[in-house]
């Protein structure tokens, strides 16, 4: 068992302070009994209650969280498509234009795509509510898509899909029979992205949203523009709060398919 | 009482189950295959041999159907695959990786392919169990491949290629992970296997021992053309070149050149200071045309003293001795330099040997003993 | 093959329509006029008209007002600025970290590894404020420095180019540390006992040997912070003070404020401009990674 020299240690800890320590703060001050977020006055749950009847807020997350289930699905087919085209695809006209557009949105300041997005939506005509947004995240997201399952592609051992087909699949069947259940794990990954970058959003939904359709983020943000204020840190908590339980259980059953797997498989040798 | 020898390869009226006709494979600028023309038979064993990058593997994936040919036609009974896809044809192939499906158990490995033709379930349930039966996997049928050894895999592998009852098998280096003594094993499983259910096999291999324990018949493979194909005692007695007889086995490559003297006998005049050797052969020889002379090391006979009658004999020191156990491989130099290998059997223990390292012996053979080959 | 046309073209025409045609669509609106009309901007695409006398009132107006406007140059330097510096520091606080995990022992690396994800995880926004309330003059860090002493007057932290780049750190800072902790963990320590072996000190080994093979992840974080910054509108519109002048900001305010589309569009065309270097490059740092990979 190797020993971390008190360097490596004194960086870490440091830095995970960095990390965590502001959302703590924020986590304890949505309990706090003032309204001045930053002055303790005791312990209270008001603010959870106050945000539980907040009607604007309830109805932003819903829009917000039908947005992101609706554009990560169609995200994830998309994105799935065209990471097997550039990794099985092979030369094909047209081929870097292509990549090239599947990796700029990664890098792209959201301010650009968003811009454009709404230049276009108007251009066409679209009316601005729910379906451009879902419209502008499903773009963005397929790329973060592409990007998870296309690096999952590249190691994916191509002798079980010919062995597919030398079982008389075709190549749909066998891309639906083998291929995505074995990488189904990234094309998981790759949902969840696009839903978190979805739910997540300010900048492209502020360009893209109508006068209809407000998404959480803009609404936090039009608050918090105002200055701090307790119900957003409570709203704020109870975010936090769902991702550390995903993330946690998302660890959990990792960590123990793993152990299982190498379990089985020691087993296995022993025989 | 004779069995009938397998041997369509000699009857002019079999016709053969697979046909490669002048079949060239290019990838870019790089020629796998050249202009290759073979017949397999049905109910062969049949072996493709040679080094790697010798275009064996190539010539198994284009029968399978992963490759097309980038000139000439292959023909299953009769049939030119060109337009068939790899899942319309009556072939199956075992990978070298094995390439189970890791996400479904030994039992839905094996009955994927009949589940792909629309089997009836209680017809795939017999089929299965009765390859499970064959490669004595019954117990493991519900565990999945990362439960299983590598051996078990193997056999998961052939069972799934095996189930559908194809007209072909390919194995693509089947036993290349597997240890020695499973390796024979294994081996003798698959002859019998391939007896029993009447399949044609054709094995793909880089392991002479393997090719030559297995198979039918042998094709021996070189930068995408086949030297020589005929059965194992063919191709090891009688190689047609020096580079198939370089291949399969121990030789002794003795270069010379070839004078007639008599019906099918020739002397053959080798380094200077050496007597020419008297061979026996059934090929051609100008007068003055170089050859090589091929021959075994258990051909060569080794004595302590000079041995009378003989159609050749040689003197020389040992220089070293491999002993293998069962066997001995003695290097013989000769006084012009050239190294001969002779090979006995240990009839007596080491100490009681006639002779050990540094000693003067005398080696033999018949005229008739080695292969004189032109290249 | 039929079916393999549809696999492609499907992906394709998507990106082609929700991304490439909108950035025709703003190239084109850069050098239009400014109009007050619904939508507010000129000429508008006539099919009647023909295609000529389209292209003939648009003019690179917009382009020429950029460069006579100081708002403009100047809001582009800063905005590099700030994305050099912030990138810097992020790579500053990043770098020990990543390589802290890469050395820790086996079992650890994945927790390190959720602890790290978490923070990426949680909403952006979320994050940002949480600093308001930290940076402010009441905020959670005045109250501590005054309350042990080490100020007797609030720093004025909120507001300025300060709070702007430890809100950039905080954000990004995962971004940094995972490409380089990827990088890290594929190093094979033998190496760096091999340099030590022979004759490298600890310090000289870490720069002579761990960073030039780290070099890959190093720059692909670096990217993943400076590209996007640039353009970064949240954390200076929440953390930043009027005088924090940033690129993402100004086209906000002309579309929002001033909705004056066609100047916003132009801005745009040039940040793009600005990026199209550094993204060709962090594409070819990505290929050059991904062929050393197979």
């Amino acid at each position: 068992m190797k020993r971390m020299s008190w360097f490596n240690t004194v960086s870490l800890t440091l830095g995970f302070a960095f990390l965590y320590v502001p959302m703590l703060i924020l986590v304890i001050y949505s309990f706090n009994e003032s309204k001045l977020v930053t002055v303790w006055a005791g312990f209270s749950t008001k603010w959870y209650g106050e945000l539980m009847q907040n009607e604007a807020f309830l109805s932003a997350a819903w829009v917000t969280i039908k947005v992101a289930v609706i554009s990560s699905t169609i995200a994830t087919v998309l994105g799935t498509m065209a990471a097997y085209v550039l990794v099985r695809g092979g030369r094909f006209m047209g081929r870097t234009l292509f990549s090239g557009m599947i990796y700029a949105p990664l890098v792209m300041p959201e301010v650009i795509t968003g811009l454009s997005l709404l230049l276009l939506f108007i251009g066409i005509g679209l009316d601005r509510g729910v379906l451009t947004i879902v419209l502008a995240h499903t773009t963005f997201s397929m790329c973060y898509v592409s990007v998870v399952v296309s690096s999952r592609l590249v190691t994916f051992d191509r002798s079980l899909e010919e062995a597919a087909l030398d079982l008389g699949c075709s190549p749909s069947e066998a891309f639906r029979l083998v291929t995505l259940p074995i990488i189904a794990p990234a094309v998981i990954s790759g949902w969840l992205l696009a839903f978190t970058l979805s739910l997540d959003d300010l900048v492209i939904a502020s360009f893209t949203s109508g006068p209809a359709a407000t998404t959480l983020p803009i609404k936090i943000y039009s608050a918090v523009r105002l200055g701090v204020s307790p119900e957003i840190n409570a709203l704020s908590t109870l975010m936090i709060a769902i991702v550390t339980i995903g993330v946690l259980t998302a660890s959990l059953v990792n960590k123990r398919q793993i152990v299982r797997q190498q379990r089985e498989e020691k087993e296995a040798g022993r025989n | 009482m004779t069995s009938p020898v397998f041997e369509p390869w000699n009857d002019p009226e079999a016709k053969p189950l697979i046909q490669f006709q002048n079949v060239t494979k290019r990838f870019g600028d790089f020629t796998a295959i050249d202009d290759l023309t073979i017949g397999i038979y049905e109910k062969e064993f049949f072996a493709l041999l040679g080094p790697s990058g010798c275009g064996k593997t190539t010539m198994m994936r284009m029968l399978a159907g992963f490759e097309t040919p980038t000139e000439g036609s292959i023909y299953l009974a009769g049939q030119d695959m060109a337009p068939v896809p790899p899942n319309k044809r009556a072939t199956n192939m075992m990978f070298q990786s094995y390439a189970l499906f890791p996400h479904l158990s030994i039992w839905e490995n094996i009955a994927f392919g009949l589940k792909r033709e629309g089997m009836a379930k209680p017809e795939i349930s017999d089929r299965v169990n009765e390859m499970l039966r064959l490669t004595r996997l019954e117990k493991f049928a519900s565990r999945k491949p990362h439960q299983i050894s590598g051996g078990q895999r193997q056999r998961v592998a052939l069972a799934r290629s095996l189930a559908k009852k194809p007209k072909l098998l390919l194995l693509d280096e089947p036993l290349g992970a597997l240890d020695k003594k499973l390796r024979q094993d294994t081996q003798f499983e698959l002859m019998d296997i391939q007896e029993k259910t009447g399949t044609t096999f054709v094995i793909v291999t880089h392991d002479q021992e393997e090719a030559m324990t297995v198979a039918s018949r042998v094709a021996v493979m070189d930068n995408g053309r086949i030297i020589q194909v005929a059965t194992p005692d063919r191709i090891y007695e009688t190689p047609n070149s020096v580079y198939v007889a370089d291949f399969i086995g121990e030789v002794n490559i003795i270069d010379g050149i070839a004078t007639p003297n008599g019906e099918e006998s020739y002397s053959v005049a080798w380094k200077d200071g050496q007597a020419p050797l008297n061979v026996k052969s059934p090929s051609t020889f100008s007068d003055g045309q170089s050859c090589h002379l091929a021959i075994r090391p258990e051909k060569v006979t080794i004595n302590a003293e000079k041995p009378t009658g003989a159609d050749n004999v040689v003197e020389g020191k040992i220089l070293d001795i491999a002993y293998l156990g069962n066997l001995s491989t003695y290097h013989v130099e000769l006084p012009s330099g050239a190294v001969i290998k002779a090979q006995s059997a240990n009839t007596r223990r080491i100490s009681r040997r006639a002779f050990t390292w540094e000693d003067t012996v005398w080696l033999s053979w018949t005229a008739t003993a080695g292969v004189l080959l032109a290249e | 093959m039929m079916r393999r046309f549809t696999l492609i073209a499907i992906p394709y025409l998507w990106l082609l329509a929700l991304f490439l045609v909108p950035f025709v669509i703003v190239f084109k609106i850069s050098l239009s006029d400014v109009a007050l009309a619904r939508p507010p901007y000129t000429p508008h695409f006539d099919w009647a008209a023909g295609i000529w006398a389209f292209l003939s009132e648009l003019d690179f107006e917009n382009f020429v007002w950029l460069t006579q406007d100081d708002l403009y140059w100047k809001a582009y330097l800063s905005s590099l600025k700030i994305a050099v510096i912030s990138t810097l520091l992020t790579l500053l606080v990043g770098y020990p970290m990543a390589y802290a995990m890469a050395r820790a022992p086996q079992e650890w690396r994945a927790t390190l590894m959720m602890l790290v994800i978490l923070p990426f995880w949680t909403s952006f926004l979320i994050r940002v404020y949480a600093w308001m309330g930290i940076l402010s003059n009441e905020g959670f860090l005045n109250q501590f420095l005054l309350w042990t002493g080490i100020i007797s007057e609030p720093l004025t932290i909120l507001n300025t180019n300060t709070a702007v780049y430890i809100g950039i750190v905080y954000t990004y800072l995962p971004f940094m540390i995972l490409p380089i902790y990827a990088a890290l963990e594929r190093l094979d320590e033998s190496l760096i006992e091999a340099a030590e072996d022979l004759g490298c000190s600890r310090l000289s080994a870490f720069w002579l040997v761990t960073i030039p093979l780290s070099k890959t992840g190093i720059i692909a974080g670096c990217f993943l912070v400076f590209i996007p910054v640039l353009g970064e509108f949240v954390i200076p519109s929440l953390l930043g003070g009027s005088d924090t002048l940033m690129i993402g900001k100004v086209l906000w305010e002309e579309f929002f404020s001033n909705r004056d589309w066609p100047v916003a569009s132009a801005v745009a065309v040039v940040l793009l401009l600005l990026l199209i270097i550094p993204i060709v490059l962090f594409q070819r740092n990505q290929q050059k990674q991904q062929e050393a990979e197979q």
